[in-house]
C-alpha cells in the first residue's frame, strides 16, 4: 500500500499526517529530536544542515505559536525562511491554492510548511509536487503532526516507556487535530490505554474504533492516569449549541488541583496552547509543579527540527 | 617509523605502538594549557587515554560531527547524535583535534567549522592515530602514530573494549561501534 509521505525506499518525503506512518518513522524522529535539543544548551545553536535550503511558512490560517517556532527551528538548521501572509496576498485575489503553490516553487522553495483552514489540503499540494518538500502544520480538524510528535516525545522525556502508559486526552476532541494527531502518535507507539475524555457532544462517535476508550465523567477519565492532556476550548464552542457556556464547562471538565490529585501522584499535565485559564484549565494547575506546558514548546522546535532534517536528508533520490 | 602490516586485523600490539609513537611526538612539545578535542567515537577514546597521559589542565572536549558533514545530502541524518561539549573557551587557545582515522580529510573539515561556532581558536593542530591515505581535502596531521594501508572500499575502525583496550578492525561497510565486525 503507498503512503504518499514515504518514498519508495520508506523514507519520509513530507509529514502530513500520523496516521499510517509505521512505528519505526515515529521513534526515529523522536531520537533525532533528542540530538537537537541538546543544542539549545550552546551558544551557538545553528547547525548547517539545511544551509542553502528555502523553508517557505505558508499559513492560511492565523497562527503565531505554530509559525514562530517552525521558524526558529529553520532558521536553526541555517535555512532561509519566508513567512507568506496568505490573507494579505493573491488567495483573496482568487488566486487557486494549487498556482500559488506552482509560483512560489518557481521562487526555488525546497519546504512547504503549510496550514489550512481545510482538511486535505496539505495532501493535495503534497501530491502536486515532484521536488519539494510538505510539512502539515495543521489542516482543518485532521492532523496536526508535529503536535503530535513533539507531544509523544514530551511524553517520552518524562515516561520512558509507552506501553504502561494511561493517556487522558480532555476536552473538545471532536474539533481538534490535535487530539486526532496525538492519538495516532501514542496508539502507533503502543500506549495501551489512551482516553478521551469531555462532554458527550464534544467526542466524536467512533473513537472506539482508534483504540480510544470515552469517558464523559472526568473524575474517572483522569483516574490513575499518568499524562493528562488537556485541549483548548475554541471560543466559537463557547457560544454555540455544543456547550452550555465557560462556567459550565470548567465546572464539569476544567482540570482543577482536586481532580489532577485522581491521576498518578507522578503525573504531568500538557497543553497545546495557547490556554483559556480557568476555562480547561486551573491557573494553579497550569502554573504548578506538575505542568510541562512549557517544555511542550521547547521539545516542539527540536521536534520540527527533526522532521524537516529527516526530510531534507533524503537526497535526490528520495523524492522519487 | 614503520607502516604496520595491512592485515584484516592490525592487532592490538600494532594500535599500542601506533599510540607510544603519537604519544612520543605530543609529550616534548604540547603545551598544558592546549585544549584537546576528540572527534566522536573513536577520537574520543584515543583523546581520553592522551589527555590523561599528557597531563592537559582543560577538561577534555568532544565533537560529534553528525551535523556539519557535508553528506547529508545523500546519507541523511543518524538518529542518535551525542552532544558535542567544549568544557573550556576557544577563543585564543592552542587546540589539538584528535581523531583515529585520517581519510579523505571530510571529518576534519566539519570538525574545524564546528569548532568555529564555538569561537576562535589561536591554532589547531591535528592528531590522528593512523593515517591511511586517500586525502580528497587539503587537511595533514601535525601528529601521526602511522600510516596504515587499507584495501580500498573498506573502513578502518577503532574499536574499544569494556576494559578499555584498544583495537583496530577492518570492515566493509561503516558500522555502529559495538556491533561486530
Amino acid at each position: 500500500m503507498n503512503n504518499p509521505q514515504l518514498n519508495d525506499r520508506g523514507g519520509l518525503r513530507h509529514l502530513l499526517t500520523i496516521e499510517g506512518l509505521p512505528r519505526e518513522t515515529l521513534v526515529n524522529i523522536l531520537d533525532t529530536a533528542r540530538s537537537f535539543v541538546s543544542l539549545s544548551g550552546r551558544e551557538v545553536k545553528k547547525v548547517p544542515l539545511l544551509r542553502g535550503k528555502s523553508v517557505f511558512n505558508l499559513f492560511f490560517e492565523p497562527s503565531t505559536r505554530t509559525r514562530t517556532t517552525f521558524e526558529i527551528a529553520a532558521k536553526r538548521l541555517s535555512a532561509d525562511v519566508i513567512n507568506l501572509n496568505i490573507q494579505s496576498s493573491s488567495q483573496s485575489k482568487g488566486e487557486s491554492l494549487l498556482d500559488t503553490i506552482d509560483n512560489l516553487a518557481a521562487m526555488h522553495a525546497d519546504m512547504f510548511v503549510v496550514r489550512h483552514s481545510q482538511s486535505g489540503a496539505p495532501h493535495l499540494i503534497a501530491r502536486h509536487l515532484t521536488r519539494q518538500n510538505v510539512i502539515n502544520a495543521g489542516d482543518g480538524r485532521h492532523s496536526h503532526p508535529t503536535q503530535g510528535l513533539l507531544d509523544a516525545y514530551t511524553i517520552r522525556h518524562h515516561k520512558k516507556d509507552f506501553s504502561k502508559l494511561s493517556v487522558a486526552i480532555v476536552g473538545d476532541v471532536l474539533h481538534s487535530r490535535v487530539a486526532r494527531s496525538a492519538i495516532h502518535a501514542l496508539t502507533t507507539l503502543g500506549t495501551p490505554d489512551v482516553r478521551a475524555v469531555g462532554p458527550r457532544t464534544l467526542l466524536p462517535t467512533e473513537l472506539e474504533r482508534l483504540g480510544v476508550r470515552t469517558y464523559t465523567d472526568m473524575a474517572a477519565g483522569v483516574r490513575d492516569c499518568d499524562v493528562i492532556m488537556t485541549l483548548r476550548l475554541q471560543n466559537e464552542r463557547m457560544q454555540g449549541p455544543l456547550l452550555p457556556s465557560a462556567q459550565e464547562y470548567f465546572k464539569s471538565y476544567g482540570l482543577t488541583p482536586e481532580r489532577l490529585a485522581l491521576a498518578k501522584k507522578d503525573a504531568i499535565v500538557m497543553h497545546p496552547g495557547p490556554m483559556n485559564r480557568g476555562v480547561e484549565i486551573d491557573s494553579a494547575v497550569a502554573d504548578g509543579p506538575q505542568s510541562v506546558i512549557l517544555q511542550q514548546v521547547t521539545f516542539g522546535i527540536a521536534v520540527r527540527m527533526a522532521v524537516m532534517a529527516i526530510l531534507a536528508g533524503q537526497g535526490k533520490a528520495g523524492t522519487a | 617509523m614503520s607502516a604496520p602490516q595491512s592485515d584484516n586485523k592490525v592487532s592490538l600490539h600494532d594500535v599500542e605502538a601506533l599510540f607510544e609513537t603519537l604519544l612520543g611526538q605530543l609529550k616534548p612539545r604540547v603545551s598544558h594549557a592546549a585544549g584537546m578535542v576528540g572527534i566522536v567515537t573513536g577520537g574520543v577514546w584515543l583523546a581520553e587515554r592522551l589527555h590523561a597521559a599528557l597531563g592537559l589542565r582543560a577538561p577534555l572536549g568532544m565533537l560529534d560531527v553528525s551535523f556539519y558533514r557535508d553528506d547529508v545530502g545523500e546519507k541523511g541524518i543518524k538518529p542518535q547524535v551525542s552532544p558535542s561539549q567544549i568544557p573550556f573557551d576557544v577563543d585564543g587557545r592552542d587546540i589539538l583535534l584528535v581523531d583515529d582515522v585520517l581519510f579523505t580529510g571530510r571529518t576534519v573539515r566539519a570538525a574545524m567549522n564546528e569548532l568555529f561556532d564555538y569561537g576562535r581558536p589561536a591554532r589547531i593542530d591535528l592528531v590522528v592515530l593512523a593515517d591511511r591515505g586517500g586525502r580528497e581535502l587539503p587537511i595533514e596531521p601535525l601528529y601521526c602514530g602511522g600510516r596504515v594501508d587499507v584495501p580500498k572500499g573498506s573502513i578502518l575502525m577503532l574499536d574499544r573494549d569494556p576494559r578499555g583496550v584498544m583495537s583496530m578492525s577492518l570492515s566493509s561497510r561503516r558500522r555502529q561501534r559495538g556491533e561486530g565486525a
